[in-house]
C-alpha cells in the first residue's frame, strides 16, 4: 500500500500552494476573458481590484467604501458589546444561581433555535433601518456563544476554590466577581471570538435587508445594478474585516493563555 | 438526582407557561401595541389563515416544503464535494498544499455575503439558493473533515500498514470510521449554517419559502405573520438537526451518546 502521507519538502509545499492560487487565479482570468460570459457578469481579477480602488475614492451608493465600512463597524460594536455586556454576566450568574439557570434556560434554548436572520423583519418594525435594527440582529448572533460559554466556564470552576472563598466569607457578588469571573476568563474570550464571527455574519445579512448605508447595503446596491466588481470588491471588504477581528481575537486570546502558563 | 430532573422540568414548565402568560397578559392589555407585537390569539389566526387559505401565494406546508427542499439539496451537493475534498485534504500533503490557500482566502467571508453575488449570476430563482447553501455548507465540511483525518492517531494507521490492509479497505475501515466523529460535527455546522443562509437568501428575494413568508409579513406589517414565520424557521431548523443526530447514532453504534 502507498501511503501519501509522506513529509513534501518546503519547496515543494510551497510551488503546490502557489500552484493552487495560480491555478484559481488563471482558470478565473481565462474565463472572464474568453468572452464566453459578459464582463459585467464575471469581470477579470484585475478589472475587480481596479474597481475596488475606485470605490475607495468615488462614493458608490452615498459613501466610499470605507465610510460604508465605518458605519458598519459601528454597528458592529453596539451588537457585539451589548450581547458581551448581556450574556456574560448572565452566563455566570446562571452558573452561580440554580434557580435561575432553570428559569432561563429553556427560554434561551426555545429562542436560540430560531435563526437570528429571521428577526429581520421584528428588528425592522420595533428599531427601524438606522442603527437599532441591524443591532438587534447582530445581538441576536453574538448573544448565544456569549452566554453559554460563560456559564460553562462558571459550572466547571474547582469547587474547592468556591468552598475557600464562601470559608473565608464571601457573599454570592463576590463569588461570582472574584473567583467565578476570573476562573471562566478562557472559556469567556472562546465564546467571545465565536460571538465576533457570527456577530459579523449576521452584520452582513442584516445590511442587506434592513440598513441604508454600510458594507452590505454596498453589496446590495451592485447587485441592484448588476455590477459584479462591486459586488465583489464588498465581498472582499467583508472578508479583511472580518478576518482581522478574528485576529485580533486570537491574539487576546493567546495573550491570557500565556499569562495563565499555558 | 431523579428528584432533581424532576424539578428541572417542573421550573422549566412553569417558565414557559409563565411567558405565556405575561404575553397574553401584556398584548391583552395595550402594554405592547398590537402594531408591534401579535398576541396569542391573533398568532393562533395567522397560523389557521396560512394553513388554510395561505399566505404569500401558497400554504404554509408548501412553504416549508420548498425551504427543506432547496436545503437539501445544497446539503446533500456540499457534504458529497466537501467530505471526500476534506478527507483527501488531510491524507495527502500535496493536496492539502495545493488547496489550503484556496481556503484560507474564501473561508473569511461569510455565506451570506454570497447571496448578492448568487443573485446577480443566478436570478431570484432556486439555483441562486442553492449556490449560496452549497457555498455555506461546503466549507465546514471540508474543514471538519480534513480535521477528522489529521487527528486519527498514528498507531492505527502503522498497525493497519502493518497488517497488509489494501488502501481501500484502509479508507473504508480505518479513515472514515476514525474520522466519523469530526466529520459529523462539520455536518452539523453545515447544516447550521446552510438553513441560516437560506433564510436570509429569500428574506432578500423569493417566491415561496419561509423566507418569503416573513418577507412578505414584513411588508404587510403584520406581527402575527411574523411570528409564525420565525416559529417555523425555528422548528424547520431544530427537525433537522434532529434528524441529523439520528443519523450519527446509526452511524457510530459505537460511541454511546
Amino acid at each position: 500500500m502507498s501511503m501519501d502521507r509522506a513529509a513534501l519538502t518546503r519547496a515543494e509545499s510551497w510551488g503546490l500552494s502557489f500552484a493552487g492560487l495560480a491555478a484559481l487565479l488563471v482558470g478565473w482570468t481565462a474565463v472572464a476573458s474568453s468572452g464566453l460570459v459578459p464582463p459585467q457578469f464575471l469581470p477579470t481579477p484585475l478589472a475587480v481590484a481596479e474597481r475596488f480602488v475606485e470605490l475607495t475614492q468615488k462614493p458608490f451608493a452615498g459613501y466610499t467604501i470605507q465610510q460604508h465600512l465605518v458605519s458598519s463597524v459601528g454597528r458592529y460594536l453596539m451588537g457585539f458589546g451589548l450581547a458581551a455586556l448581556v450574556g456574560v454576566p448572565l452566563g455566570l450568574a446562571m452558573g452561580w444561581f440554580r434557580w435561575l439557570d432553570e428559569v432561563v434556560s429553556p427560554l434561551f434554548e426555545a429562542v436560540r433555535f430560531v435563526a437570528p436572520i429571521a428577526w429581520v423583519p421584528f428588528a425592522a418594525l420595533w428599531f427601524g433601518t438606522g442603527i437599532g435594527g441591524p443591532t438587534l440582529i447582530i445581538f441576536m448572533g453574538a448573544f448565544p456563544p456569549a452566554l453559554v460559554n460563560a456559564y460553562r466556564g462558571a459550572r466547571f470552576v474547582e469547587p474547592r476554590f468556591i468552598e475557600a472563598a464562601q470559608t473565608l466569607g464571601a457573599g454570592s457578588w463576590r463569588v461570582i466577581t472574584q473567583v467565578l469571573l476570573p476562573a471562566s476568563v478562557p472559556s469567556i474570550v472562546a465564546g467571545l471570538r465565536i460571538s465576533a464571527g457570527l456577530g459579523w455574519q449576521s452584520l452582513v445579512g442584516a445590511e442587506l435587508i434592513v440598513a441604508s448605508s454600510g458594507i452590505g447595503y454596498l453589496l446590495v446596491k451592485g447587485q441592484a445594478g448588476i455590477s459584479t466588481s462591486t459586488v465583489m470588491s464588498g465581498m472582499i471588504a467583508i472578508g479583511i474585516v472580518g478576518f482581522a477581528i478574528d485576529a485580533m481575537l486570537r491574539r487576546v486570546e493567546a495573550a491570557i493563555h500565556a499569562r495563565r502558563g499555558r | 438526582m431523579r428528584e432533581r430532573s424532576g424539578r428541572r422540568i417542573a421550573v422549566a414548565l412553569a417558565s414557559v407557561g409563565a411567558t405565556l402568560v405575561l404575553w397574553q397578559a401584556l398584548t391583552a392589555t395595550g402594554v405592547i401595541p398590537a402594531s408591534r407585537f401579535a398576541s396569542p390569539r391573533e398568532f393562533w389566526a395567522a397560523l389557521a389563515q396560512i394553513n388554510g387559505p395561505g399566505y404569500a401565494d401558497a400554504k404554509l406546508w408548501q412553504h416549508v416544503l420548498q425551504s427543506c427542499k432547496l436545503v437539501a439539496e445544497g446539503f446533500v451537493v456540499a457534504a458529497g464535494v466537501g467530505v471526500p475534498l476534506g478527507l483527501a485534504m488531510g491524507w495527502s500533503r500535496r493536496f492539502e498544499a495545493f488547496f489550503n490557500p484556496i481556503f484560507l482566502l474564501l473561508r473569511p467571508i461569510p455565506p451570506l455575503a454570497w447571496i448578492p453575488l448568487a443573485i446577480v449570476w443566478l436570478g431570484l430563482g432556486d439555483a441562486a439558493k442553492v449556490m449560496v447553501i452549497f457555498v455555506a455548507a461546503f466549507v465546514p465540511s471540508v474543514i471538519n473533515s480534513y480535521t477528522g483525518v489529521r487527528s486519527i492517531e498514528p498507531y492505527l494507521v502503522e498497525a493497519a500498514r502493518m497488517l497488509g490492509v489494501r488502501r481501500t479497505a484502509f479508507v473504508a475501515e480505518v479513515m472514515v470510521p476514525a474520522a466519523l466523529p469530526h466529520i459529523f460535527t462539520g455536518l452539523r455546522l453545515s447544516l447550521q449554517a446552510a438553513w441560516t443562509t437560506l433564510v436570509a437568501g429569500e428574506l432578500v428575494g423569493a417566491l415561496r419559502g419561509l423566507g418569503q413568508v416573513l418577507n412578505a409579513a414584513a411588508q404587510d406589517i403584520y406581527p402575527a405573520m411574523i411570528l409564525v414565520g420565525m416559529v417555523f424557521v425555528g422548528l424547520c431548523g431544530g427537525a433537522m438537526t434532529w434528524m441529523l443526530w439520528l443519523a450519527e447514532k446509526r452511524a457510530m453504534p459505537w460511541r454511546a451518546a
